[in-house]
Parts: structure tokens; sequence; C-alpha cells
């Protein structure tokens, strides 16, 4: 679970790391409120998940209420897209923050690697710029030290990695401080990823958390309370409905309708539909164990998406059972009236079973495919026959 | 021969007296491996379907002469479960559960690799070797005994592929499940090892997916380390980007995680790719036969 830069920077205020204080608004009025309270010159700042808001417009700096109001009512409802097209990301809510007088600006950052299967702490005092670019051109300038997951990584112990990155020298001690403190937010928080871009010296000489990034690892909600009220934005509806019932699912902007179980599996489903030609309308892992209730869902969730012209199940049982996929899809043909085809393709733990079910049932929008390959390709060609759902 | 897992077994299943871990337990005894005992804390001298139950794996081992772990509780209460069974005398652990938070996993790998005894997963199907044992989740019935030793992040995608194996006339030494969590206990690397030097095993397929880098490690150590022939099918080519948080990521791997990214680095090593499961497969036996 990703957090916005304002629940990120609670987080760090939470665990003694300087922030600028601030205030969160989500209409243009709550925005001016803010920052008359806050005082000018201040920042206004889009709260979006993603990364390169202030290149697309999402950051602007306000030296009075005329621009404040001016730049609170650009800023709300924008679209920004990532440095990748990603996107859009619609700003729903702006953070307000007093302006920094800024004379530094370093990177620091605690995350997770996979490969050393240890946390990375990582210091430059090249911030404020795309930092993957500094790693590339100028590998030298990101110091990077492995810390030991079982026990607490000390100030002391950071020292080391902040006299290395050449940060200024009466700023050290601080820069420390933090980062032995964002360590303490990583194994404290179960978050996996934390990035501090820019870490600000001010014209004071106090080193401040101009921004954050920070991953929550969502298994580990159930230990943190507070994060887990967090809704991460979901702003699209069957999205929205799909986490509701617990559902792994994405959308995707093509015709046909993915159920898979198994993310590797699902991912593969996707693959293979569209070297058949196809456009999958979302992403939608069952999971493991899936019972014949999650197939209702999940087929409520796929036909609310009203692009989806045909249905591919592509189910290898392991943990699920092929026999409650079948009870599942019976059931939501009878209460959900399907109006698209459904190509299905049962394999696995209690494969015949599940395959007599769905026999006996006899449904007539419902056709077998015996592998993904024929599976793939009937559904494809299902899908771009018209629209049975526009003929209504 | 086969790796990990074979007639020398003796299994002890956390979490036998739940409703999965019973299920595949039993199925697990069914095949034909060894089920020595159940582990439940509070539940020590019931039993399931004759099979004794113990309050600790300590005991199982001691009782039982139980030597390898499977992990089948719900997923706040399986770490200290995997360290019970590290800390156990058992030499290898197989952990089926989903869901562990990744900090614990963290601190649960070192532990395993300190005490020098084997974790396979979390979040993945177990290990299977045809016609000796089966620990774990995956359907056996699509698995004959053969020469093509099996890795793979992703359960259901094994299933998929052994099974074209097995249509087209080939069997597999091992299947092994390594999870696609971000800390799993083995990956491709660990694995890999394991079927070099395993006589009964002449090619090896590797499954791997989008994200991290153990499939450019893996391309590697390929490319150093073995003299045997590897086929890789990589899912999520068509997978949506995420949504990118900071780039911390794909600094530490120098690599961005993609399908592609790991198709590149694989056949830059020599190893072929498939397009799909069944390419793969297709690939897998043609190499095989020569």
């Amino acid at each position: 679970m990703d957090l916005l830069e304002y629940q990120g920077k609670q987080l760090f205020a939470k665990h003694g790391i300087a922030v600028p204080s601030g205030e969160v608004a989500s209409t243009v009025e709550e925005a001016l409120a803010a920052a008359e309270r806050i005082g000018y010159p201040c920042a206004i700042k889009a709260q979006v998940l993603i990364g390169g808001r202030g290149k697309a417009g999402g950051i602007k700096i306000a030296q009075d209420a005329a621009q404040a109001r001016e730049h609170a009512d650009a800023i709300l409802g924008m679209d920004i897209f990532g440095p990748r097209g990603e996107g859009p990301f619609r700003v729903d809510q702006v953070w307000i923050e007093g302006g920094s007088d800024i004379a530094a600006e370093y990177y620091a950052s605690v995350i997770l690697d996979r490969g050393e299967k240890k946390l990375l702490a990582m210091v430059s005092a090249k911030g404020g710029m795309d930092i993957e670019a500094v790693a590339e051109e100028d590998p030298a300038a990101l110091v990077r030290e492995h810390i030991d997951p079982t026990r607490p990584f000390t100030a002391a112990e950071a020292r080391p990695i902040v006299d290395a990155a050449g940060l200024d020298e009466d700023v050290r001690e601080q820069a420390a401080e933090v980062l032995a403190r964002l360590a303490e937010v990583a194994s404290e928080e179960d978050a996996s990823l934390i990035e501090v871009n820019p870490l600000i010296v001010t014209a004071d000489r106090d080193v401040v958390a101009l921004d954050a990034k920070v991953t929550i690892d969502g298994n580990a909600l159930f230990r943190h309370q507070e994060l887990a009220e967090i809704a991460d934005t979901a702003d699209d509806p069957q999205e929205a409905m799909a986490k509701e019932k617990g559902l792994t699912y994405v959308k995707l902007d093509g015709d046909v309708g993915i159920l898979a179980n198994g993310a590797g599996l699902c991912m593969s489903t996707l693959d293979v539909v569209a070297q058949a030609g196809g456009r999958p309308a979302n992403f939608l892992d069952a999971g493991g164990g899936s019972k014949a209730e999650a197939i209702v869902d999940a087929l409520t969730v796929i036909t609310s998406d009203e692009k989806v012209t045909a249905i591919l199940f592509n189910i290898f049982g392991g943990i699920t059972r092929c026999d409650e996929i079948a009870k599942g899809i019976v059931e939501a043909s009878s209460q959900l009236d399907l109006k698209v085809p459904l190509v299905v393709r049962l394999d696995g733990t209690n494969s015949e079973e599940g395959l007599a079910i769905l026999g006996e049932a006899d449904l007539p929008n419902l056709q077998q495919e015996k592998t993904m390959l024929d599976a793939a390709r009937r559904v494809v060609e299902l899908a771009s026959q018209p629209n049975p759902r526009a003929e209504l | 021969m086969s790796i990990i897992v074979d007639s020398e077994t003796k299994l002890v299943v956390s979490g036998l007296t739940g409703r999965e871990g019973s299920f595949h337990g039993l199925r697990n005894q069914a095949y034909g491996t060894y089920l020595a005992a159940g582990v439940t804390p509070g539940k020590g001298g019931q039993d399931v379907e004759g099979v004794p139950i113990f309050d600790s794996i300590e005991e199982a081992v001691e009782e039982r002469d139980a030597n390898t772990s499977m992990i089948f509780v719900p997923a706040r209460f399986a770490a200290p479960a995997i360290d019970e069974a590290i800390e156990s005398g058992v030499h290898t652990v197989i952990a089926i559960t989903e869901g562990i938070p990744v900090l614990d996993m963290l601190r649960t790998y070192w532990k395993a690799k300190e005490a020098g005894v084997r974790l396979i997963g979390p979040n993945c199907p177990g290990v299977l070797s045809p016609g000796k044992a089966n620990v774990g989740i995956i359907p056996a019935q699509f698995f004959d005994p053969g020469k093509i030793g099996v890795v793979s992040k992703s359960g259901t995608l094994t299933y998929q592929i052994g099974n074209e194996l097995k249509q087209a006339g080939e069997g597999n030494s091992s299947i092994v499940g390594i999870g696609g969590d971000p800390i799993v206990g083995s990956d491709f690397i660990d694995i890999l090892k394991l079927f070099e030097a395993d006589p009964e095993t002449e090619l090896i397929v590797m499954v791997g997916e989008i994200g991290g880098d153990a499939e450019e490690r893996a391309a590697e150590f390929i490319a150093a380390e073995v003299t045997k022939p590897v086929v890789a099918y990589i899912a999520g080519f068509t997978a949506p980007p995420g949504k990118q948080m900071g780039h911390a990521g794909a600094i530490i791997s120098g690599s961005s995680g993609t399908a592609q990214a790991k198709k590149e680095a694989l056949e830059a090593k020599g190893v072929r790719v498939g397009e799909s499961p069944t390419e793969t497969a297709q690939i897998a036996v043609e190499t095989l036969r020569g």
C-alpha cells in the first residue's frame, strides 16, 4: 500500500523526523483557509500516488491569498500523468505547507533489497533531482549500505554512510539521526520502501524531509490499525468494488474479462489472450482456495465493467478446487443474469467433479475448452463478435 | 534421485488440524509421502485420521523422527511457526502460507540461513518428486516421474507447464515452487544448484514473473555454473505498469523488473524463453530429445 506524501510525513513526524508543518485540503476554500493559517509563502502540493508531480504542474508556491486560491483551483481536480505515461491520477487532495528556505538538497532512502535479503540505506548529496539518473551517471555519489534486519540501526552506524556521501559537515549528525529514524519507520511500521527526495537543509541548518514516498507492506496491516484505515485511492468503481470484496483486481482497457487463480497464471493468461489478438479488460486473481462465493463476487466485478464482451475463466487447481469454482459459476449464472459468453477452462484438483457440475447445469452461454491456448483463442473470437449487451 | 523431498522424507505438518492443512496433508500422505505427525499447540495427544498430533515440532522430531516440516498455519502466526521449525531439528521447512509480512520473513530468512536449514517458500505450492513424495499443494496427478526439473515462482503456472510436459510424454525429477513473495527462503539459484547436482535431472525449466531481479541473477548463475540446458518462461508481458512510487527499487536491482528485461537477460546468457506455457514445454521437450 502506497501512502500519499502527507500520510508519509505524518508517519515521519510520529518517529521524530522533522517535516514542514501543514494541512490537507480537498476544496479550494479549505486550501485557502489552510494557507491563511500557515502563512506565506506556502507550497500547495497535489496528493497523488505518482512521481513527477512538480514537472506536471502539481506543486506551486503561493506568495499571497490570491495566488493560493489560483493554485489550489488549478491543482484540485487536475489529472496528473507519471513520467512513463502512467495514469491519469486525479488530484482529490492538496497538502499545504509552509515555504522552506533551501540551502541544500540531499537524498535519503531505506528500502527492502530483495536480492540481498536485507534493508538497504542510500544517501546522496545530489538530491532534488532524478535519483536514477544520479545512480547511472555518477554512481559514487549515491552511497549504499546494507542494514542488518535482525537488530535496530543506530545513528552511530548511520554516520559513516552520511560521511561517505559528503553531506555538509555541520549537518551530518542530524542527517545520520534522520537515516536511523527512517530505518526505524521501516522496521516498526512495516515499510518496504521509504524515499525522501529532497531531504533539505534549511537556511537555519535544520535537516527536514520535504517529500515522503512510503510503501507499507499490505500483509502487515493487521498490526497497524491507523495505516489499515487509510484507504488506498482506488478511484475506479470496479477496483473499489473488488477491494471491498477482497479480490485482487486491476482494471485494463480491453474487452475480454479475465478470471484466473494465482497471480502467475493470471498474468500468463493476459499474455496469451494478447498473443491471440485480444485485449484483456482486467486482471483478476481469484487467489488460492477460492470458494463459490468468491466466484460470484468476481463475476459481479468483471461484468460491472460495461466494456466486457466475453469472459475467460482459466483455472488450474492446486489449493483451489475446481468443483468449488464450478459451483460458483452456476451460482453466479442464476444470480447475475450474465449477458456475455463465458469460456471456461478447468484443470487440476477436483476438475472432473467441476466439469460434471458444469455439464449438469448446461448453461446456454458457457463454452468449455481443454487448453489455455484454445480457451484464449475462443474468447478472443467471441469478444470480437457484436456486443450482445449493445443490442439490448 | 530427485531434490528436497523423496522416499526419505518424514513429514510433520504444522496446521494439520485445520481445514486446508488436513485436506492437503492427507493428500500428501495418500500420494505416498510418509506423514509422521501433525502439530497444533494445545491439541497434542489427538490424531487426524490416525496421524498423531503434538504440541510442538520438536516433540514430533523426537517422537516420530520427522525431518521435514510443512507450515500450513494462518499468516499472522506463520513466521513464529517457521522459526519453531527451524529450531526443531528438521533439515527442511516448506512454508505454504501466503500473506506473511515481509519483515517477518526477512528475520526468519536469516535464522534459517544461520541454522543451515533449507527453507522453501513462503507463499509457495511446495515440492513434488513424482513417484516418491509430495509436500504441499501441487496436484500430483499432472506430473509423471522423469528427467525435467522445474523451479517456479508461481504455483498455478507450474501445474500448467507440468501438465503440458506430461501430455508431451515427459516427466519430472522434482517440481519446486519457490513462491513469488519478495523474500523467499530459497531462490532460483539455490534450486538450480540442486538440479545441476542431481543425476536424474537432465534439463531444467525455470518459471519466473515480473518483479525483483531473481531471474536476472539466475541468468548470470546459469551462464557461469549450470551445464544442463535451461528453458525459461516469464509471465507478465501485458501486466499493467504498477503505480510507480519512488525509484529506489530499480536502482538496487539495476533492472526495471519487467518481463521483457528478464527475457532479455536470460536470452543474453543463451537461455531459451518460451512465449507461452505451451511453447515453453515444447522447447523443453525438443531440447531434451535433441
